[in-house]
């Protein structure tokens, strides 16, 4: 790594240091000092100081009920770990969500039954994510800027859709998903969890998972394994499209309605929970289960400020704040454990 | 060397060709597009944008970028009307210090945590995007600034000068030499082009990359700070829920049609001009046109895509280059 030496002379050979291998560390604490023991432990805390501040948190009902505000975020960041172990990152999601619950709405108000609205709305998340896709795998634009830039476009194309206006009139079949109960479980809390345990399996296990990570870690040697990496970062972004789109419909049900602005400024809670729960921003590191953590971690604290009466607008301080910590902490702890 | 000027001039002719174009276009369509009112309001609208992206168009140079600027304009106006509203009787200099001042602060924090700690401006800069807005909130007890209690001498330096265009439009377009004389003869305006090439060359060029980056920062949220009094001055409130919200994208659409380069090194002040220009003139057409309202982001992220397309376009020499796909 280090190539570029001041003299050339100095780099020949006879003249190398051999440097002493590291002792390897010790088993406990490559175990112990990772992100997600970070998470895990704030997690902890933030319950137990929560708890002591009201008795609410003590009552496992009223976190996982309060968790549905945030829950469809929380399925969204699984999908967003796995692009931003892979290297990317996707800024549009909240966008596409806005989008496809729109056209969802259109769809019904055109007079489509519910469930083909519905799968107008999932296709529609998948041409999104196809054309992120596109751009960042074909024409080879950094994903940073062109979901900065997809995001405005679906946001706006949502706004041309519904105008100001929120299209309400639902079936009330579909509306209220957040009050269906599986025993004291809401469902999108159920969708989340199986969510986790299926991309927590498919990342740790399979193939493609393990290639994930190797193409985060250094892409040109993912293309030298043979790795197929544009065909696999196309499909992160699909799956990232059709997942906004799953969320955007969870959202649609939980209101009753949609707004071009449903999930507006939700990329940094995506990215929030993400960070915080020590996914590398780099690429090539990081989990699910971190993300799943951090996702309980961040409705501790959301629901902890809005119990203490927090406004919801001076919240926005402590998400900023936690973001920036967040990533500060992971890169030390990375920098610590890898050379 | 030659070679990169030449690609300049290219971009900024084909910016000025496009600019054309749409005038032309759009006055077909419509005759009464081609009228001194369109060119007053169009220069009205600009100068909001142009302020703010002289600052965002060197973050990009350096290669980083700033999503926080719609956060700090906002907490710079709220700052600058709450000097207003609270001590009237301080002249209105302290107002545009206190905005000004305020904005370079929370730029110089951005970049000393991109710097400081090696992280990736977007980010960090999302996250300031919600830290200072909700900073915004709890230092403006969520409480707007009215009309009555912004100045009057401010609000007619939206309106008019000594020279008949209004003062906000003089102060931009001050703003934009003054931008171009440092990043062209300025040493330190020409590092941030060092930097943006080549991060890792830089420092062995003697380049002290972390105070110059601290800088293009400091001055970004300097300049969004102005552009906090500019809106004060041209809507006549503050809002802190509203006030600045979306901005950067706004303001990162019209770098990027000006033909900063994302990748960094690339980019003048004349083809940020430009481009500032083209987007006031589509905000400004599309009432115009009949065009409804909310087309107008549509239509923002649409040319961010294409301008990104065109960069790409150019830098690999050509559409052949685009497709052949060689190199990164």
């Amino acid at each position: 790594m280090n190539s570029i030496d001041k003299n050339p002379v100095a780099a020949a050979p006879s003249t190398v240091v051999v440097r002493e291998a590291a002792a390897p560390r010790p088993r406990w604490q490559v175990l112990l000092i990772r992100p997600e023991t970070v998470t895990l432990i704030l997690l902890v805390v933030a319950t137990i100081v929560a708890s002591r501040l009201s008795p609410f948190f003590a009552d496992l009902g009223f976190i996982l009920e309060s968790s549905t505000y945030y829950i469809e975020f929380a399925i969204v960041a699984l999908v967003l770990t796995l692009v931003i172990i892979s290297g990317e990152i996707d800024l549009s999601p909240a966008a596409q969500m806005a989008l496809s619950a729109c056209l969802f709405g259109t769809a019904f108000k055109a007079g489509l039954p519910i469930p083909v609205a519905m799968g107008v709305s999932l296709l529609a998340g998948l041409v999104m994510g196809a054309f992120n896709g596109f751009l960042v795998t074909v024409l080879r634009l950094p994903s940073i800027i062109v979901t900065i830039g997809t995001l405005i476009l679906y946001r706006g194309l949502a706004q041309v859709l519904a105008g100001d206006k929120s299209i309400g009139g639902l079936p009330s079949w579909f509306v209220g998903i957040d009050y269906r109960m599986v025993g004291i479980v809401p469902v999108p809390v159920l969708v989340f969890v199986a969510a986790s345990i299926a991309l927590g399996l498919f990342l740790g296990i399979t193939i493609y998972g393990r290639q994930i990570y190797q193409i985060g870690t250094s892409e040109i040697a993912a293309i030298h394994a043979g790795i197929r990496v544009r065909r696999i970062k196309m499909g992160l972004f699909i799956a990232s499209g059709i997942t906004s789109s799953i969320a955007g419909l969870m959202v649609a049900s939980r209101l009753g309605s949609v707004r071009y602005d449903l999930a507006s400024g939700a990329e940094l809670t995506m990215v929030l929970i993400v960070m915080l729960g020590g996914t590398y921003i780099f690429g090539g590191r990081g989990s699910i289960l971190g993300t799943f953590l951090a996702a309980w971690l961040l409705v501790i604290i959301a629901t902890g400020m809005t119990v203490a009466n927090i406004a919801i607008n001076a919240q926005l301080t402590v998400m900023g704040l936690l973001l920036i910590v967040s990533i500060i902490m992971t890169n030390a702890i990375y920098a610590r454990s890898q050379r | 060397m030659s070679s990169i000027a030449r690609l300049f001039r290219a971009r900024e002719a084909g910016i000025l060709v496009m600019l054309v174009l749409f005038v032309v276009v759009v006055g077909l369509i419509q005759p009464r597009f081609l009228s001194t009112e369109t060119l007053r309001i169009v220069l009205l609208a600009v100068p909001l944008i142009l302020v703010a992206a002289m600052g965002q168009m060197m973050v990009l140079v350096s290669r980083n970028v700033d999503l926080s600027i719609g956060s700090i304009l906002g907490f710079s106006a709220i700052a600058a009307g709450m000097v207003f509203r609270d001590y009237p009787d301080l002249p209105l200099a302290v107002g545009f210090a206190v905005g000004v001042l305020s904005g370079a602060a929370l730029g110089f924090v951005n970049g000393l945590v991109v710097t400081l700690f090696k992280l990736p401006s977007i980010i960090v800069t999302l996250g300031t995007l919600s830290l200072y807005r909700g900073l915004l909130f709890i230092l403006s007890g969520s409480k707007q600034i009215d009309p009555n209690d912004i100045p009057e001498p401010l609000i007619r330096m939206a309106q008019t000068s000594p020279i008949d265009v209004p003062w906000i439009v003089i102060i931009a377009f001050a703003v934009a030499f003054a931008t171009w004389l440092f990043v062209t003869y300025a040493q330190v305006g020409r590092q941030i082009y060092a930097i943006g090439s080549n991060p890792s060359a830089a420092p062995l060029r003697g380049i002290r990359v972390m105070p110059v980056t601290i800088l293009v920062f400091t001055l970004s949220g300097a300049l969004a700070g102005l552009a906090g009094l500019i809106y004060a001055a041209r809507f006549g409130y503050v809002n802190p829920g509203i006030t600045g919200v979306g901005f950067e994208f706004t303001v990162i659409a019209a770098v990027v049609i000006g033909g900063v380069s994302i990748n960094g090194g690339v980019g003048s002040v004349l083809g940020t001009v430009l481009g500032v220009l083209l987007l006031g003139s589509v905000q400004v057409a599309l009432p115009i046109l009949g065009v409804s309202g909310f087309w107008q982001n549509a239509i923002y992220g649409g040319i961010i895509l294409i301008a990104l397309v065109i960069d790409r376009t150019v830098r690999q020499g050509g559409l052949r280059g685009l497709l052949a796909r060689g190199g990164a």
